[in-house]
């Protein structure tokens, strides 16, 4: 493994993440556009409004991640596909506002009528971005994304054949991970209604989820076929047999009833297709351009290297501490609280002086100032601006404001 | 041949377009930042308010705050999303040169991005579902990663302005040091700390100014608003005395680094010996006319000497330079606004010294009331200092904006889609955040929420 290709893997792994988990984010959209009106259908879009609002943000995070990546490690890359994919990218912004600002409204909503209203936006933004990511995608797989600054055509290199046909596959990947994850949520919380209509839904989903990924590899064949080639019989090949196999057991076990599996099975089958992408292309990035061309120089590779690990060592226990929360049921909105004695009544900060506080404010308030105006060594401006961080900490202290709200002064009184 | 592999410059007709998109964008998501990095230290103090004296009240507060916290962190990241697709929708050539440079600043960054919104997940819905104190600790890491989120995303903009740590050859980085590039200035730290501090000013006084204009309207006033409303005043007021100093620090730096934005800030025309400071006025033909003139006080504020030679415009040809009036009449604003800041906390501040109590003046509460929206404008108008400032350059003498504008076509229908949107999304948080005031107070029964009560 060449240095150069390192940050390409962290970049397909988030991709994989990305498109797993946030992908079943706008699944859970697609479902709310499908969930009828009535008691019922609004039963549906709470459950997937409940299921997805603690994690979207994290979520959503992997895409940044993924961007951030590709342009510190293979910029001439990223400044290519971006200004050529414009349009497409910018929907797929589009959409991710909408999305996020339905996700802010909902908490306000008051009748069920505003709630539709904003489930209906919330649905077809839910659309828009998988949409208009997986034409992004196929655009750079059916090789339309040369080297250089808006060098492709505005449109056909995100209106063609393979975009058209990966932008739909990624709405029944979606809507397909999300019915999966639906439905195994639905079991824990013992929600059986809503836990058949899931299952329905993931098996029709999985059906055609899995005709449209047949239909794209004739489509490939026509429109792009050097990576279809690739995939067939090169070293795309294995990928595309794991993903098969993966999305016939997961339809298996969503059969069963057993959701549970059948989310890392879906998953399994997601990340091989992404997989299967990758290794059908390398080590082509884009058309004239290869990873080792686009690479960024040495030191900036090795500490793309060093930090991924690095944040990934924090990442990934919060991420796993989110989720297990989320799972074992600790965030659902039924949960039960914890029983805790209230903590006995303390008045709060009495024990310190005032007096004291606020003269060793004003003090770090003086001295601070002095520093970060005449001092001219680095060491005393730090030191300033800690005494006056100090001023407003001490300052807080002894202002005591949810004291002073206390008492009522005399005209308020009136 | 190594340029090969790069992305040349183009033309490109809607540049200033592309230059307000940039700008628009920017005015929507930093307001935003500003709740997304003092909001949570608040929530969490109030909420160990609660823990330590067991009172329903702060308990109260504390939620009703965590629920405007989530929409509007919502909307700060859907709008720093933008963002980030900008550095490649409008500046491709920007990151496809420099990317490796700056990059890894956005994808520290990045890590700081998912802990804050792994733990507001399990704050938000953790409350009474986690054990207290697990639920204080939970939101910890939030305040934590709102500070190192700005701090990286400052840091690249520290480095825009102050650029170092790669070599450039025939318009491709060959040897890149991100980590000096990034942390190896000084002014990182001055840039850092006033914008940190302004976001304690601005989510200060607009909360509180929120609470104030419930009080001019004759809104109840019970103990539960007072409380609202002191402790986001009382830290806005500490800090604004404070952003004066930071402010001037970040001067002296600008006009050790950056002369020509000091000219431009100053409207400096011509390079001179003991230079005064012009307050209001206009700039035009090289001087500032109509404005009030203190002599001297440029050259003594900058390098603390009333005779220092301080550079003008004139030392470089026009097209190196900025827009004058813009970058002057913004730095004017700031600074303006700030020190009418500074005199209100400082009156506040002599007011708990001498009386020990919370204003009642009407007065004051109509000038907390305008300090939020104030706040506001002094941030852009910061942030216009130094980003207008530093025009005509995207990485300041290295790179010109223009070489680094996308050369696709449809940048006006891009800016006036996103304006629309944003303009919706504006009447989409007004809506939530009133639909959230209104929501009726449940204050448990009995609680001396009314009333003088003396201390519990
Ligand atoms: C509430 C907001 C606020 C207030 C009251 C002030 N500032 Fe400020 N200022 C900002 C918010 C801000 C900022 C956060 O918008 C900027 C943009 C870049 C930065 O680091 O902080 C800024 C930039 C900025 C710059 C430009 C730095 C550059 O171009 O690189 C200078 C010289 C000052 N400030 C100076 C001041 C002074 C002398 C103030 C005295 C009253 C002041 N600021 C109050
Ligand atoms: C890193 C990539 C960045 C690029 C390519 C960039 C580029 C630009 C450009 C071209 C403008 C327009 C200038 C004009 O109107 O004349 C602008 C404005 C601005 N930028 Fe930057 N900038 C970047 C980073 C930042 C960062 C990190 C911040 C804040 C932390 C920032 C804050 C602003 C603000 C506030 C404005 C103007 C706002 C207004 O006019 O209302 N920029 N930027
Ligand atoms: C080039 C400029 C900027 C870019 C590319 C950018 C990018 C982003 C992104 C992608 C998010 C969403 C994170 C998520 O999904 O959770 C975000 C949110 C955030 N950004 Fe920015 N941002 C920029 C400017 C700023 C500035 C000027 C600050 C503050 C100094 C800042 C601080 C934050 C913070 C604290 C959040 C967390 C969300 C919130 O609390 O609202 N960013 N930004």
């Amino acid at each position: 493994m060449h240095l150069y290709a390192i940050p390409l893997i962290f970049a397909l792994i988030g991709l994989v993440l990305y498109t797993v988990l946030a992908g079943a984010d706008f699944g859970a959209g697609i479902w709310q556009l499908t969930a009828g009106g009535g008691e019922r259908g609004e039963a549906v879009r709470d459950h997937a409004h409940h299921a997805m609002a603690p994690v979207w943000e994290a979520n959503h995070v992997w895409l940044i991640f993924v961007l951030t990546v590709i342009w510190s490690a293979y910029p001439a890359a990223f400044g290519s596909i971006a200004s050529t994919l414009s349009i497409a990218l910018f929907l797929a912004a589009l959409g991710i506002i909408l999305r996020g600002a339905t996700y802010a409204l909902r908490s306000g909503a008051r009748s069920a009528q505003e709630l539709r209203a904003i489930d209906m936006v919330f649905a077809l933004a839910s659309l828009l971005t998988p949409f208009a990511l997986g034409a992004a995608v196929g655009g750079i797989a059916a090789g339309r994304v040369p080297l250089g600054n808006a060098s492709g055509h505005l449109f056909s290199s995100w209106l063609n054949p393979t975009s058209v046909a990966i932008g739909v596959l990624a709405i029944a990947t979606a809507a397909y991970l999300a019915a999966v994850f639906l439905a195994a949520d639905a079991q824990r919380l013992d929600e059986r209604a809503l836990q058949s209509r899931f299952r329905t839904r993931a098996l029709l989903s999985g059906l055609i989820a899995g005709a449209i990924a047949i239909g794209s590899l004739f489509v490939l064949k026509a429109d792009a076929t050097p990576i279809y080639h690739h995939l067939i019989s090169g070293a795309g090949l294995p990928a595309l047999i794991v993903s098969i196999v993966a999305g016939v057991l997961t339809l298996a076990l969503v059969w069963a009833s057993r959701f549970e599996l059948a989310r890392y099975s879906a998953a399994l089958a997601v990340a091989a297709i992404v997989a299967g992408w990758a290794l059908a292309q390398q080590p082509r990035l884009l058309p004239g351009l290869t990873i080792a061309q686009a690479a960024a120089p040495h030191d900036a590779l090795v500490l793309v290297t060093v930090i991924v690990p690095a944040g990934g060592a924090i990442l990934f226990p919060s991420l796993a501490l989110l989720f297990g929360l989320l799972l074992k049921g600790r965030l659902d909105p039924h949960a039960t609280p914890p029983t805790s004695a209230a903590p006995p009544p303390a008045t709060v900060l009495a024990a310190v002086r005032p007096g004291l506080l606020g003269r060793s404010a004003f003090a770090s308030l003086v001295a601070g100032a002095a520093l970060l105006v005449f001092a001219e060594s680095s060491w005393a401006q730090a030191l300033g601006v800690v005494l006056l961080a100090a001023f407003i900490v001490l300052g807080f202290a002894a202002a005591r404001p949810a004291e002073l709200a206390r008492h009522l002064s005399a005209d308020d009184a009136s | 041949m190594l340029a090969a592999f790069t992305l040349a410059p183009v033309q490109q007709h809607y540049l200033l377009q592309a230059r307000q998109m940039q700008a628009l964008s920017f005015a929507v998501h930093i307001p935003l930042v500003c709740f997304g990095i003092a909001f949570p230290t608040m929530i969490l103090f109030v909420e160990w308010l609660h823990l330590r004296s067991g009172d329903e009240l702060y308990r109260t507060l504390a939620r009703r705050w965590t629920r405007v916290m989530v929409a509007l962190f919502a909307v700060g990241v859907i709008t720093g999303t933008i963002l980030s697709f900008e550095m490649g929708l409008l500046w491709p050539n920007f990151t496809a040169t420099f990317g490796s440079v700056f990059g890894v600043g956005f994808e520290i960054e990045g890590f700081s991005f998912f802990m804050e919104a792994i733990f507001i997940g399990i704050y938000v819905y953790g409350w009474d579902r986690l054990s207290p104190r697990m639920h204080l600790l939970s939101g910890v890491p939030i305040a934590i990663a709102g500070f190192a989120g700005s701090l990286m995303v400052i840091s690249v903009n520290a480095w825009m302005n102050h650029p170092s740590g790669f070599t450039l050859r025939h318009g491709k980085v060959v040897d890149a040091h991100p980590l000096a590039a990034l942390f190896g200035n000084g002014y990182l730290w001055r840039e850092l700390i006033h914008m940190y501090v302004a976001a304690y000013i601005v989510t200060g006084f607009i909360l509180a100014g929120a609470y104030a204009f419930g009080r001019l309207r004759k809104g109840s006033w019970g103990r539960y608003e007072r409380t609202a409303f002191a402790i986001p005043l009382t830290i806005a007021c500490l800090a604004s005395p404070i952003q004066v100093v930071v402010g001037d620090w970040v001067a002296r730096e600008v006009a050790v680094s950056q002369p020509i934005k000091l000219a431009a800030l100053e409207g400096l025309g011509k390079t001179t010996k003991g230079a005064p400071e012009h307050l209001l006025g206009w700039y035009t033909d090289g001087q500032v006319k109509y404005g009030i003139e203190i002599p001297k006080l440029l050259s003594l504020l900058a390098f603390h000497n009333p005779n220092a030679t301080v550079k003008g415009l004139d030392t470089v040809p026009p097209r190196d330079r900025p827009p004058v009036n813009v970058v002057r009449i913004a730095f004017q604003l700031m600074v303006g606004i700030g020190t009418l800041m500074a005199l209100l906390g400082v009156y506040f501040l002599l007011l708990l010294v001498r009386r020990r109590r919370l204003p009642q003046a009407r007065w004051f509460h109509l000038a907390v009331l305008a300090a939020g929206p104030l706040s506001f404008v002094a941030l852009v108008a910061g942030w216009v200092t130094t980003e207008v400032g530093r025009q005509p350059w995207v990485v300041y003498g290295v790179m010109r904006t223009s070489a680094a504008v996308t050369g696709a076509k449809g940048i006006p229908v891009g800016y006036a889609t996103l304006a629309l949107v944003y303009l919706g999304l504006a009447v989409a948080v007004a809506w939530i955040l009133r639909r959230l005031a209104k929501a009726p107070l449940d204050l448990p029964e009995g609680s001396p929420v009314h009333g003088s009560g003396a201390p519990a």
